[in-house]
């Protein structure tokens, strides 16, 4: 009796050992995989820092000789990302206008229509859209705008390419806020006779809108730092440009480029700071606004 | 009173031109319209990409898929995609491979050992931050910093490969396997590890014996999603892969992928080769849609 009660003792104990060396490696484990983005971080602000200034803003890169003679004489490269800003800008733009109305009707309509066949395709075709690879996206604009419609690289194909990517992000985020609003919010304003088109825009919209809201940023964060598509598509220009039918520079894709030249090469950090600061603050205030509804 | 509410309920078929006009049947008509703007996106993709492959399909047939021999040399051109084909899948299997024990390990923080609390949803943001690095300056990252670790560890080939590329891309992925395994462990009934508990179980025994088993389907289809993403990474891969275009010969050798090898070689490319590179880009959409098709049918079925 007493060495049967020995073994189960021995036995829990093993089993507790067990159970707090598992409880020790989750934590261990979660703690090195957030470890990249605190590394990251501090790495870009450590090597980018001292280049961030108003000038980084405002000016165009300069070219690789005047950056070759700075860096020679220990200076700071001069210039900066101007070009790459506007061409962000106008591209995130642009692409917000073709995707943000499309992508809200059809969430809306998905909605107004669960069950149907054509809203079933829809919804699983724009699920498969999301997962499309960004380069693909790229081709695609390429054969759809660069050749037959610009004929060159241009900012209208790279907002297409960026829209499309962004397209099905706000189709579903649509669809998942309006599910959230309660029905009988809906059904007062259709028993008043409001016309349809007024009951979207009146109550559907303005009760949903910090959802929208949030997919819309999310969205717009995730296409800011896209470079393959663009390479296919916007191409790159060391002059800020505002004509759609031409090429434009966009940050990611000045990164590219001071990665592949030797002596750009120390504007990357910078250039990648601000890069991440606008992506990190728009994730992280789209996360708020949703935190602040729920 | 409204004049066009009236009209709204007038079905009757003398209403004729006018009823066909009003305004419910117009916004019914838009988000129709709408809807179908995704379809005729996704349609249009197809048709182009498989208008714009059949050169290359023509000219190889089904050996662009088998064979190895990427030579863009004048005369003696030929173009095969098994080199990043399985430099994409043997990359992306890697990554999966590395991220495992990391993303189940913060699900299980997320959603067992922590749910719900300020630890939680501090780590939560974070993990989801990591979605949002843009895959460039993870590129720069790996590039600068992972790779002359990996050289002092004696990496070959200055610390370019599938390895290195394997362990950025696995970081990438993290995100997207968690998010939803994380909700399905957090959805795991309490009264199942309850009755685990009661009969003496440890906590680990109930993650292994209860909380796994329930919420299997939902972990693996996250899994599946987040070996999509990996697919279809470029600029990141473009950076650390080494950019040969060989069949890669072990796990730390060079190689290339098809979202890469697109990247890198478009810019020079035209008749027969830029044919071959769109070529690989509808193999590599095909390859990304069934891998997610199949992680949202294993969602699907969960309910």
């Amino acid at each position: 009796m007493n060495s049967a009660a020995k073994i189960t003792a021995a036995n829990l104990s093993r089993r507790t050992l067990k159970d707090k060396l598992f409880k020790g490696l989750v934590l261990f484990l979660s703690l090195i995989t957030i470890s990249p983005i605190v590394l990251i971080i501090y790495k870009l602000v450590e090597k980018g820092y001292r280049q961030i200034s108003l000038n980084f803003i405002i000016k165009t890169p300069p070219n690789t000789f005047e950056a070759m003679t700075a860096v020679s004489n220990g200076e700071l490269i001069p210039g900066g990302i101007a070009n790459g800003i506007t061409g962000t800008l106008l591209m995130v733009v642009l692409a917000s206008v073709i995707s943000i109305p499309v992508g809200v009707i059809t969430g809306i309509y998905l909605y107004e229509n669960p069950g149907k066949p054509l809203a079933n395709l829809t919804r699983n075709i724009s699920d498969i859209l999301q997962g499309v690879p960004s380069i693909v996206l790229g081709l695609i604009a390429y054969m759809w705008i660069v050749k037959p419609i610009t004929s060159g690289f241009s900012a209208l194909a790279g907002s297409v390419s960026l829209s499309i990517m962004m397209l099905p992000m706000i189709v579903r985020s649509t669809e998942e806020t309006l599910k959230m609003i309660p029905q009988s919010i809906k059904e007062a304003a259709v028993a008043l006779g409001v016309p349809y088109y007024k009951v979207i825009l009146r109550v559907l919209i303005p009760t949903g809108f910090s959802g929208l809201l949030t997919g819309i940023l999310l969205g717009i964060s995730r296409i800011l730092g896209e470079t393959a598509p663009l390479m296919l598509t916007a191409l790159g220009s060391s002059v800020i440009n505002l004509d759609i039918t031409k090429p434009t520079s966009a940050i990611p894709l000045l990164i590219w480029e001071f990665y592949n030249d030797p002596n750009m090469v120390d504007l990357i950090w910078s250039s990648s700071l601000l890069l991440m600061g606008m992506v990190l603050t728009l994730n992280l205030v789209s996360k708020r606004i949703a935190a602040r509804t729920k | 009173m409204n004049n066009s509410t009236v009209k709204s309920f007038n079905k009757s078929p003398i209403g004729g031109f006018r009823g066909l006009f009003n305004s419910d049947k117009i916004t019914k008509g838009v988000l129709l319209l709408s809807s179908f703007v995704i379809l005729f996106v996704a349609g249009g993709m197809i048709f182009s990409l498989v208008e714009g492959a059949i050169p290359a399909l023509k000219s190889f047939g089904l050996r662009f898929i088998w064979s190895n021999n990427w030579n863009p040399t004048e005369g003696k051109e030929n173009y095969g995609a098994l080199p990043f084909i399985a430099g994409t899948i043997i990359t992306s299997v890697a990554a999966l491979l590395i991220s495992l024990p990391l993303s189940f390990s913060v699900s299980l923080f997320l959603g067992e050992y922590y749910r719900g609390t300020r630890m939680a949803k501090i780590l939560g943001t974070m993990v989801d931050l990591l979605a949002g690095i843009p895959s460039i300056v993870y590129g720069l990252w790996g590039f600068y910093v992972l790779r002359p670790l990996l050289i002092d560890l004696g990496l070959p080939n200055q610390g370019f490969g599938i390895f290195t590329a394997s362990i950025i891309l696995a970081i990438m992925i993290i995100p997207y396997a968690t998010s939803l395994s994380n909700e399905i462990i957090t959805m795991v009934p309490n009264e199942l590890k309850e009755a685990a508990y009661s009969l003496g179980a440890t906590r680990s025994e109930v993650i292994f014996n209860v909380v796994v088993p329930s919420a299997r389907s939902g972990i693996i289809a996250g899994y599946i999603l987040s070996f999509g993403r990996a697919l279809g990474e470029t600029m990141a891969v473009t950076m650390l892969v080494g950019n040969a275009n060989i069949v890669p010969d072990g796990f730390f050798g060079t190689g290339n992928t098809m979202a890469s090898v697109i990247a890198n070689q478009f810019g020079e490319a035209d008749g027969l080769k830029l044919s071959s590179l769109i070529a690989i880009g509808l193999l590599l959409f095909l390859l990304t849609g069934i891998i997610n098709a199949i992680g949202k049918f294993i969602i699907k079925r969960m309910g």
